[in-house]
């Protein structure tokens, strides 16, 4: 075997952090961009990107095998703090997701996006793969509390990003092709008695996802705008600062969930290939460390990680673009807000973690 | 295959993982492929459709604010409203040069510094598209001179706003609070998108208690504008919905009056239903001009109401924390009545003084020469201190500590627009946990008579009143009563009556003859404050209390009145009334004022008076309609 590399014993993925960090750096710029060139708000945001990357430096300290011990109480930690929430909870933007701790406020249901599947791949990988029938039950109901609790909160984005990381571990554990297609059609088959209980303004909400030119003044309204800008980009880009939809005020929410719109009207279908290149390396990258972790526990953990986090990516791209129905999932590492992004650094921190805490075998 | 052996459990699995994770790889490339392939076809082959779109984008989506809640009192007076006004208002995003387009402002209308000061203070926080208010309130004749100015001044705007306005000023000050300018803070912490049209948000009291409300839902305009951003034409319009109109449980002509007696006096005056909780009167004076808060006020007006040695912006009445005095007494008597610890026939002597075993410290009574044989109905009467010390005595401080605890005293009582102090019941749990020292006997008395380290707020006395008043419900009070929607005028939410704690006493008589001795403190021969309880057509019962500031030896106090105003000792009084039956307890105290029964309990006699006075009257008309 040969010497530790400085990295390893540091417990950093050199080209990871690599790509974290053109990620985040591309971010501000595009942020600068976005909020009116307003510089307190850029500084604010690299602020917080250089406390999630220390975040996500000190987890990767952690050892995986820890992380699989303390799982299931972390899981059931969350799990209680969710029914808190819904008990006790700040009522913050008019829904109830945040748990005041005195000295901070946070959201358990960002703290699920990584119990659930970190619990899912210790249970699973205890026996021996693919996963029985009984265990793969046991499992979709460890994924539906913490979910529909979540949605009631009402946050459907969250409840499906944590619904996205659960069954995720699962199809990586290898669970039978029959069995998920057909929980697919038993869940299709669920859908109309899920809307024969829901309320009038969930039902409301669900036609406007399906149809959102019949709400022009909205969602529609968003979706015309954010064609426009990317439309108007081009191959190259109308050039920072000069995006003239962003500047004159007629794309909403362009420094949060819309930023990608702003990226695409200054930067043209050049810097789309290259930032859709910057998030595959890492993809790939995190699937690598993935596929060749030791332990079944970290291949199911990393896997699902790093799907989760292609999940941000697709949902956000194709609902700013026009091909999906808009669900406030943010780009991650771009755009403006510090919530999702301490989930996603520390995600990447349990990443580097799983590749760089090794046995060294012996023989 | 590498294996030539059977497989191993792990390795199946290995090569089962294997492949779904190069299946999901192969999955997520297909899938932004097909997101690019989108982005292709916006970006190339629609191009042309989509520049033209963007060079003839005329429409834009402009949120309207809506109409902020009015705050009415449960007689249906405004006390709080919405004046339309016109402000001067900059989009940064459109003025190229912001100092030389303020000082060309200057020349047409005067601007202060204070308002350029705070207009660069916004300017740092907000978007540059947003426009930002550099004066308020333009007289008509401002608003003609720049109209006719405006078109040499690309950005700037002239617009109406909506301004709350406190009809009755520093009366409500600390009560309905007031609104001011949004912050950043504030804004991080609601729904930015129903907030985005919005200026004011509720700072304090009950304008902050019941934002949600207040406020209402924002409306939307689709507007088509030209080429410098001014609307041309609106297109649709979803309207804004009206924040909810509120009812408070104040009195308004209680309240004035508290105001009026409380005036040129430091102090509080908080008066509730016994019944129900319900607010009639909440007044901490000095008090201050709301109105000032409302578009950010100047420097220097802030700063004189900061340093003023009368602190007008603390709100006595929740956070003023004064000793209790003997107006803690009848809540003593009624726990060792209801221990067992006393009856109502046990006589105390008192010679004036009194005594610990082994110790040569004499605790003075306020009556020099003593009351002489005091059974428990005479010492609440005549506010016998020396009953107390020997009560307090064989209580001990832990169980007087439980029962000053029961009523209230030492926690917040839950009113609903927050702000209050939890005041202090001494024990020696915080005496250890504070100084680090243990408890003496000697503070054990002093306790008894509501002196010494024991805080109370004027809330908690009133909430304490109204306890003995109602035989043991400790109640959550409450400023809200009820919320109508302006559209259709209907009652959308209402208050309801919250117990705290219920104090159990399986002998109501216990009750009745604490209050029957707190009667004839107002209206009893020998009372301490039977002036005060003389010629009324109703009965009530009430305490006196007076605190002591700075502590006197015996042989200086008759120097008391010579002490300057601020060593003077604190007036303390609480009452309710009718005695059966009360519809009202309260508690006032006024700062500095001397003795309870003449500095504070003739301001409770008028209050009581004229709530009475016009209650009766109400039941009269009801009964005759």
């Amino acid at each position: 075997m040969k010497e530790q590399s400085m990295a390893q014993r540091l417990h950093i993925d050199i080209p990871l952090l690599f790509g974290l960090m053109v990620l985040c750096g591309l971010g501000l710029v595009v942020l600068y961009s976005a909020s009116d060139q307003n510089m307190a708000m850029v500084v604010r945001q690299g602020v917080r990107m250089l406390l999630a990357i220390a975040l996500m430096l000190m987890i990767a300290q952690v050892p995986p095998s820890q992380l699989s011990r303390w799982s299931l109480w972390i899981y059931l930690i969350a799990l209680a703090m969710l029914v808190l929430v819904l008990a006790v909870g700040d009522v913050s933007k008019g829904a109830q997701r945040w748990l005041d701790l005195g000295v901070f406020r946070f959201q358990p249901s960002e703290l699920m996006k990584l119990a659930l599947p970190m619990t899912l791949a210790w249970f699973l990988s205890e026996k021996s793969l693919p996963p029985s029938f009984t265990r793969i039950v046991v499992a979709i109901v460890m994924i539906m509390l913490p979910v529909v609790l979540i949605a009631k909160q009402p946050d459907l984005g969250t409840a499906v990003l944590v619904a996205t990381a659960g069954f995720a571990v699962l199809f990586i554990a290898g669970m039978n092709w029959r069995l998920i297609a057909g929980f697919c059609v038993l869940a299709a088959s669920f859908a109309p008695v899920l809307w024969y209980h829901m309320h009038d303004y969930q039902r409301q909400r669900v036609l406007t996802f399906l149809d959102p030119e019949k709400d022009p003044l909205g969602a529609g309204y968003h979706i015309i705008q954010s064609k426009i800008a990317i439309g108007s980009g081009g191959l190259y880009g109308k050039g920072w600062l000069n995006g003239t939809q962003s500047h004159l005020e007629f794309l909403p929410e362009r420094s949060t969930d819309f930023i990608f719109a702003v990226f695409c009207e200054e930067f043209g279908l050049i810097g789309v290939i290259l930032l859709i290149t910057i998030y595959m390396l890492i993809i790939t990258r995190g699937l690598y460390i993935a596929s060749n972790a030791q332990q079944t526990f970290g291949k199911l953990f990393g896997a699902a990680l790093i799907m989760t986090f292609f999940v941000y990516v697709f949902v956000n791209m194709g609902m700013v673009s026009g091909q999906l129905p808009i669900v406030g999932v943010p780009l991650p590492l771009i755009s403006h807000g510090g919530t999702s992004l301490v989930t996603l650094m520390l995600g990447f921190g349990i990443l580097m973690a799983i590749h760089t805490h090794r046995r060294l075998l012996s023989g | 295959m590498r294996h030539s052996f059977t497989f191993k459990d792990s390795d199946q699995e290995t090569t089962l993982i294997r492949g779904r994770i190069i299946f999901a790889g192969v999955a997520s490339t297909i899938l932004i492929l097909i997101i690019l392939f989108r982005i292709f076809t916006l970006q190339v082959i629609q191009h042309d459709h989509f520049t033209t779109l963007s060079q003839s984008n005329r429409v834009k989506i402009v949120p309207i604010p809506p109409t902020r809640g009015l705050i009415f009192s449960r007689d249906n007076v405004l006390l709080a409203d919405n004046r339309s006004s016109f402000s001067l208002e900059l989009t940064p995003e459109s003025i190229p040069d912001i100092d030389k387009t303020i000082a060309r402002l200057k020349k047409i209308i005067p601007i202060d510094d204070d308002s350029v000061k705070r207009f660069k203070q916004q300017l740092g926080k907000s978007r540059r598209f947003e426009s930002i208010p550099l004066r308020f309130n333009l007289s008509d004749e401002e608003v003609a001179r720049i109209s006719v100015n405006l078109y040499r001044f690309p950005g700037v705007d002239v617009k109406a706003r909506l301004n709350r306005y406190y009809p009755l000023g520093a009366n409500f000050a600390h009560t309905i609070g007031y609104v001011g300018m949004i912050d950043e803070d504030e804004l991080s912490r609601v729904d930015q998108s129903n907030y985005s049209a919005t200026s004011h948000i509720g700072k304090i009291g009950v304008e902050k208690a019941y934002e949600d409300l207040l406020h209402g839902q924002v409306g939307y305009q689709q507007v088509e504008v030209n080429a410098q951003g001014r609307i041309v034409r609106v297109l649709d319009r979803t309207p804004p919905v009206p924040g909810k109109n509120l009812y408070l449980t104040i009195d308004v002509s209680l309240q004035n009056l508290a105001v009026k007696e409380m005036e040129n006096k430091r102090g509080a005056v908080v008066a509730m239903d016994p019944r129900d909780g319900d607010i009639l009167a909440m007044v901490s004076s000095p008090s201050y001009d709301p109105n000032l808060f409302v578009n950010g006020i100047d420097a220097k007006t802030y700063n004189a109401l900061l340093k003023s040695k009368d602190t007008p912006l603390l709100n006595r009445a929740l956070r003023g924390k004064y000793p209790p005095g003997s107006t803690v007494k009848p809540f003593i008597a009624f726990s060792a009545l209801k221990a067992g610890l006393r009856k109502p026939g046990d006589e105390t002597w008192c010679p004036g003084w009194y005594k610990l075993k082994g110790s040569s410290h004499v605790y003075r009574d306020w009556k020099h020469y003593g009351h002489g044989h005091t059974d428990m109905h005479d010492a609440i009467a005549q506010s016998c201190d020396v009953y107390f010390y020997a009560l307090a005595n064989d209580m001990g401080i832990d169980q007087l500590d439980h029962s000053l605890a029961q009523f209230g005293f030492g926690t917040t009582t839950g009113l609903d627009i927050g702000g209050e102090s939890a005041g202090l019941v001494p024990s020696r749990k915080w005496k250890r946990q504070t100084q680090g020292k243990p408890w003496y006997p000697g503070e054990t008395l002093i306790t008894g008579i509501g002196q010494g380290s024991m805080l109370v707020t004027p809330l908690q006395l009133a909430v304490a009143t109204a306890a003995m008043a109602n035989h043991g419900h400790v109640l959550k009070p409450h400023l809200f009563k009820m919320a109508r929607d302006p559209r259709t005028n209907q009652v959308v939410a209402r208050s309801r009556r919250q117990v705290t704690h219920v104090i159990k006493d399986p002998n109501s008589s216990d009750w009745e003859y604490v209050i029957n001795a707190m009667h004839d403190v107002v209206q009893g021969p020998h009372g301490t404050a039977r002036r005060e309880g003389r010629g009324a057509d109703y009965k009530f019962a009430g305490k006196t209390g007076t605190a002591q500031v700075v502590s006197l030896s015996h042989e200086k106090e008759g120097e008391a009145e010579d002490l300057p105003e601020k060593f003077q000792d604190h007036a303390l009084f609480i009452a309710f009334a009718p005695l059966q039956s009360p519809t009202i307890a309260l508690a006032v105290i006024v700062e500095n004022g001397g003795g309870g029964s003449s500095a504070a309990a003739p301001i409770a006699r008028k209050l009581l008076d004229s709530y009475l006075d016009k209650s009766s009257g109400k039941e009269k008309d009801k009964s005759q309609s």
